[in-house]
Order: C-alpha cells, then sequence, then structure tokens
C-alpha cells in the first residue's frame, strides 16, 4: 500500500485555439484531410505552432493520503484542466498520473440536474452520475434532503427552485460523496454567504475524516482555513510548493505592483466601468511621496485617482484591505461617512481623487493587499480589482518591538496601558 | 488512457496517460457503471413524456399515424404488395423496429452533444450515453408491441411458434440501432454537419427499408445488394415471426446480420478511440 494519493510526472495539456476553432469541423474537412494525407506520406499533420496553447506544462507534484493540498493561480493558469485530467475527464497530452483510490470530483455542482425531474429524482440522477450506487443514494437519502433544507418541496420539479434551493440541493448530493480523494473545483464561489460557509464547514469536514482533498479555489481565506500546503500554478507550470500562507502571499504578491503606485491603462479598464475609470493607486509615506514600505508608526494615505465620463450618484469609491497571506482586514469606502455621503449624492463628471488616511500605531508589520471599489450600494459595481497594490509595514518603533518575536495579527495598536500597583508584599 | 488495476492490497490504481491509436474498450468500467446506464435511460423516457400532454400516448400516436401515411401511399397510391396481409399490420410490424432505428439515428446522434455539460464535468464511460439513448427507444417499442398484438387480434392474426423468435429479432434491431448510433454520435462531435443530415438520411433510410413495401418488390437479382441495408434483415425477421410472411430466415438475414455486427463492432472501437477527444470538442 503506496502512502501517497496522487502522483503526477511531467503532465502536459495541449489545447488548440483560435481560428481553427471559429467554425466546427464539417465532414467534408475531415473526409478530404483522410484522402489527401496518403499523398503525405502518411506522416502526422503538424499541429501550426501558433494554434495551440499548453494549458499544462511539465506538471509534478505528489499528494500523500490524508493530505489536503490548495492549488492556486490566476485564470487560466491551469488549475481547471489539472482538475480534469485527474477527474479522467480529458486526457494529458504528455504526462503520467498515478491515482490510488476512488476519486469523486466535484467541477460543478448539479451536474446532470434536469429541470423537468423532481428534487429527489434528481438526488438519485446526479448521485448515480457523481458514481454513488442506488443502494447508497437510498441510506443517504434523508441526510441529503435534510441538509439541503428542501424537504417540503422535495417533490416538485427543480424548474421551480430557486437558485438558492438549487444549489443547496446540488451541493447536498455531492456532500454525501465518500470517495477516496476529492476534486473540489471552485464550488464555493457561487451562492450567498449562507450557502459557502454551510460549504466551507462540510469540505473542513471532509478534510477531517482524513480523505485526501484537491482544493481549487480562488478564496484566500478559504484555501488558509481548509488546506496546509498549497501549489501555485501559473501559466500552466507549477511556480512553488509550500505551506499555505507562504503559497498564498507568493500568489498574491508576484504579480503585484510594489513600487507605491498602480497605474491603469485604458486597455485594462474593462469596458463595462464606464463612466468609472480607474486612473491610480497610491500608497503614501507621512512626508506625501509614494513608496512601498511604510513605518507603522506613521500615518499611511492611500489615495484613489479616478475619473468619470458622466456624473453618477449615489457612488462610493474605496477599498480592501487585505493581509499578504490572504486575510481581510477591512473594506472601506470615501462616502462611509453619512454625513460625507449625503453631501456628496452626486458626484459630477471630472478627475477625482479620494484620499484616506490608515492611523498610525495601526497596522502590524508584514505585507499588505490593497485593492479598490466602486460601486453603488446594491445597485451596480462599475469596478473592482481586489489585489491591485501591495505594499510592507515595517514595525521599528512600534509597542513591544524591543523584543524580537513575531506578533500575529494584521493590528498592533499601542494601547494605553497602565500598571497599579494594588499592594506590596515586602518581605 | 486509464488504465484500472487492483493491486495485491486491495487498493484501487488508475494511470492516466496519453493513449495514442486504438484503445481497448474498456468493459470494465462499462459494468461498473451499469447503474448509470439505467438511470439515464430512466431520465431520458422520464423526461420525454414529463412535459407532453398525451404523455406515453406519443409512443403510440407516432407510429400510428406512419402507418396510416406509408399505407395511403404506398398502398393506396402506388399499389406496392403486402403478400396477402393486411395492409396495416404489414407496415405496423415493420414501424416497430424501425422506430427503435430512427430513434437511435436521431436521439442517439445528438445525444452526446445534448449531455455536453455531463461530459465536461463528470467521469464515467461516454459508451453510456448512445447506449441508453438506445435502449431508451426499446421502452416505446414495448407499448408499441401491446398495440400491435391488439391489431393482429382484431385482424385474426393469431401469432405463431415462429413469435418465440422475436426476442433475437428485437436484439439485432438493439444490435443495429446501436451500431448506428454510435458512429452517428461519434462522428457528430467531431464534424457538427452530420448532425444536420440525420433527419435527412432518416427519410432515405426508410425508403430503402421494406417497411411500407414486401421485399418481393425489389428486383430478385438486386435483394442481396439490397440486403446491405441491416434494416432488411431486422424487417423481414419481424414480419416473419409475427405474421407469417414469407420472408423465412435466410442469406439476406444473414449479410443482413453481418453488417449490423460489423457496425456495431467498429462502432464501439472508433467511439472508445475518438473518445479521448470528446470532452475537448463537444
Amino acid at each position: 500500500m503506496s502512502n501517497y494519493a496522487i502522483r503526477v510526472e511531467r503532465l502536459a495539456k495541449r489545447y488548440q485555439i483560435g481560428a481553427q476553432l471559429d467554425h466546427y469541423r464539417t465532414l467534408r474537412d475531415g473526409l478530404s484531410e483522410a484522402l489527401l494525407r496518403p499523398m503525405q506520406g502518411w506522416r502526422r499533420s503538424p499541429t501550426p505552432k501558433d494554434n495551440t496553447i499548453w494549458a499544462l506544462r511539465d506538471v509534478t507534484f505528489e499528494v500523500r493520503k490524508g493530505e489536503v493540498l490548495g492549488v492556486v493561480g490566476r485564470n487560466g493558469a491551469g488549475k481547471s484542466t489539472l482538475l480534469k485530467i485527474l477527474s479522467r475527464v480529458t486526457e494529458p497530452t504528455e504526462g503520467y498520473a498515478e491515482i490510488h483510490g476512488r476519486v469523486g470530483s466535484l467541477l460543478e455542482v448539479g451536474t446532470g440536474f434536469h429541470p423537468e425531474l423532481t428534487g429527489r429524482e434528481n438526488i438519485f440522477l446526479n448521485g448515480a452520475i457523481l458514481g454513488m450506487k442506488r443502494k447508497e443514494i437510498e441510506r443517504k437519502f434523508n441526510e441529503i434532503v435534510d441538509f439541503s433544507g428542501v424537504e417540503k418541496f422535495i417533490d416538485t420539479p427543480v424548474k421551480r427552485y430557486s437558485s438558492g434551493m438549487y444549489l443547496r440541493l446540488a451541493f447536498a448530493v455531492a456532500a454525501h460523496m465518500e470517495p477516496e480523494i476529492l476534486v473540489v473545483d471552485e464550488v464555493l464561489a457561487v451562492g450567498d454567504a449562507e450557502f459557502q460557509r454551510k460549504c466551507l464547514g462540510k469540505m473542513s469536514d471532509v478534510a477531517q475524516e482524513g480523505r485526501t482533498v484537491l482544493f481549487v479555489s480562488h478564496n484566500m481565506s478559504a484555501i488558509l482555513r481548509l488546506t496546509r500546503e498549497t501549489i501555485v500554478l501559473e501559466q500552466g507550470r507549477l511556480e512553488l510548493r509550500a505551506p499555505s500562507p507562504q503559497a498564498v502571499d507568493f500568489y498574491l504578491t508576484s504579480g503585484l505592483a510594489r513600487s507605491g503606485e498602480r497605474r491603469w491603462k485604458a486597455e485594462e479598464v474593462p469596458a463595462d466601468s464606464a463612466p468609472f475609470c480607474p486612473l491610480a493607486l497610491r500608497v503614501l509615506d507621512v512626508q506625501g511621496r509614494t513608496a512601498d514600505t511604510l513605518r507603522s508608526t506613521d500615518p499611511i494615505t492611500l489615495e484613489i485617482e479616478y475619473s468619470l465620463s458622466a456624473p453618477i450618484s449615489g457612488l462610493r469609491v474605496g477599498i480592501y484591505l487585505m493581509a499578504a497571506h490572504g486575510e481581510h482586514i477591512f473594506t472601506a469606502f470615501d462616502t462611509d461617512d453619512a454625513h460625507l455621503f449625503e453631501s456628496l449624492e452626486s458626484r459630477l463628471a471630472g478627475h477625482y481623487v479620494s484620499r484616506c488616511i490608515i492611523p498610525a500605531d495601526l497596522l502590524n508589520e508584514g505585507r499588505y493587499v490593497v485593492g479598490v471599489n466602486a460601486s453603488t450600494f446594491r445597485v451596480r459595481r462599475y469596478f473592482q480589482d481586489e489585489y491591485a497594490l501591495s505594499f510592507n509595514i515595517d514595525a521599528t518603533g512600534a509597542p513591544g518591538m524591543q523584543w524580537t518575536e513575531p506578533r500575529p495579527g494584521p493590528i498592533r495598536p499601542r494601547l494605553d496601558w497602565s500598571i497599579l500597583e494594588k499592594s506590596a508584599w515586602r518581605s | 488512457m486509464a488504465q484500472s488495476i487492483t493491486t495485491a492490497s486491495q487498493e484501487e490504481v488508475t494511470i492516466l496517460q496519453p493513449s495514442r491509436g486504438w484503445t481497448s474498450l474498456n468493459l470494465r468500467d462499462l459494468w461498473l457503471y451499469r447503474e448509470l446506464v439505467y438511470f439515464l435511460t430512466w431520465r431520458d423516457i422520464k423526461v420525454r413524456y414529463k412535459q407532453t400532454v398525451l404523455g406515453a400516448g406519443w409512443a403510440i400516436i407516432q407510429p400510428l399515424i406512419n402507418m396510416v401515411v406509408l399505407s395511403v401511399i404506398f398502398g393506396n397510391l402506388a399499389e406496392l404488395s403486402t403478400e396477402g396481409i393486411p395492409r396495416p399490420i404489414f407496415t405496423f410490424a415493420a414501424l416497430l423496429p424501425w422506430g427503435l432505428f430512427s430513434k437511435a439515428l436521431s436521439d442517439a446522434g445528438r445525444s452526446m452533444l445534448a449531455n455536453r455539460s455531463m461530459i465536461t464535468k463528470v467521469y464515467f464511460p461516454r459508451l453510456i450515453i448512445p447506449l441508453s439513448s438506445v435502449l431508451g427507444g426499446v421502452v416505446d417499442f414495448l407499448i408499441q408491441f401491446l398495440i400491435l398484438i391488439a391489431m393482429m387480434a382484431y385482424y385474426g392474426y393469431a401469432p405463431t411458434v415462429e413469435i418465440l423468435t422475436l426476442p433475437l429479432f428485437l436484439l439485432l434491431a438493439v444490435v443495429t440501432a446501436l451500431g448506428f448510433g454510435l458512429w452517428l454520435s461519434a462522428l457528430n462531435v467531431l464534424y457538427r454537419d452530420v448532425g444536420y443530415i440525420l433527419p435527412f438520411l432518416t427519410q432515405i433510410w426508410l425508403l430503402i427499408t421494406p417497411v411500407a413495401y414486401s421485399i418481393s418488390e425489389v428486383p430478385a437479382r438486386w435483394q442481396l445488394i439490397y440486403a446491405l441495408n441491416p434494416m432488411v434483415g431486422v424487417v423481414e425477421g419481424f414480419r416473419w415471426a409475427l405474421l407469417g410472411a414469407s420472408t423465412a430466415p435466410g442469406l439476406r438475414l444473414l449479410v443482413s446480420t453481418g453488417i449490423s455486427l460489423l457496425l456495431l463492432v467498429s462502432g464501439v472501437y472508433y467511439f472508445r478511440r475518438m473518445e479521448r477527444t470528446f470532452a475537448d470538442m463537444v
């Protein structure tokens, strides 16, 4: 019995893209190619280089039994492709993978759900698709229905369900798979906060039961909560394997601007942000200079420069602050102050700077990530970039810095301590 | 290609590697996933009838209408022979296996594309998709069979001992339908125009199969070539087993069966070979 669950060696996957796919191949194309091939001397028609991309390249790693491994990477880095190969949905172009045990894959919830069938019928159908035997589904049926909370509607066609009910039912079935290896792809990205919390809860149960889990997500706090080690994929290659906090830090900050300023070029701004257009995000030190390392004992200024090509009412522009290892610290908007919000109900077209000051003696040493959000509450989000800029905090002079021990936590406030001698013990 | 091995310590090990050329049929996986065949067939049937007002009635109405139309065209208008057997049951008996076949051409042919979302998200032997599509037709067949029995009773046709061979002919019909279904469903993923020629193909096929007419209308020297159409053997067999038509099993049946088996086996191998690209191309 080997002690690893998954072993992957030099795995690679190539896809064809571009003009080739603009029109599906017709039988005529296929036949004419087949007929012409003898004239080309039986060599396999070489795939033109510029028509293919390598979604995965030279990926090698091992997952021990019972390990929960996170997989992070930007969109297009190859995470879903890796999971598809390990789930046997698609074949590798090169390389080798060995899987010890049964794999259950959650690449999407509700696979195979049919809107005309009732909840009950879909539970059986979906369960069978996920690889559960009928007896198993029968045995767990009540648990599944309980978990989903749609008992009252279990015999109505699923097309009548709200999207929330649909998701809960779909996840309930998937949550009751019991494979030795579970492969999960960002299932938690959909649904409301309640649903996400439930999913996370179930995932951590699964992780604790000693199953091997491969977990792909964009949700850094989920990665941190559930996984001990994480691999970072970048453009199809495995860039790093490290304990999760380190890996997340690397992932978040590797592509980010570090010079204290992040500018957006016109082509980087999505068309649907208009009339809002972000121009720059800056971190300034106490002297007003952009800096990438700041003293925690000084106030820190964050400013967002943007332009509006038309007036917007109810606009709020704000920032997210996150610790580089993924922990959210706060979200703050320029019109959080009710007074300010009322006075600035409508912003006219023009060029603006929204600036805020983080008080001195608040943040702990470490690396931080700032993001930007421009939106109107519950109406529309104009622009968002969660990981726009990173900066470092140097805590020299902060309270307690005379002892060189790392203090966990994102804040390190200077508190007003007083020490009173209540009574003296004299010998 | 994925290979599953069970090691000495009862652990299932799956090896994933790029496959080249012809791959094994992997019947083991098909057996492991047999329950899914049932579920997908059940789903197709349930869904087909849930939304329609007439529900299972469609399974009956369609061949009945076909029978009437064909009887009028080939009988009253063209006056082709039915060897003395009353035209309605002569035609209807052939429409039963024909229904299976034409469903395979259309539904099975499109089944892979229709189930695209499952194919790109979950693993299961893809053969199950066209297979369950064809098996769904068997259920329709059984309903229509009851109607046929009723019609035979009406015309005073009692079943003879030959009817015991009917299950074999049903099997042959399924084999034929499956062979075509596999080829078409695989081809349709790779070449989308295949889906568009299916209705056309079905129409033509109906004319070259002796559904509405007897094979005696075909000149004797062409009859063996004609039997290259595997449905010829099936339809003749059905008529002989049910109605005692003159088409007893003979050389033509042998030719038709041979073609059916050839299509099935080649269909399975072709499908398996193309399976590795389905998730990427569907």
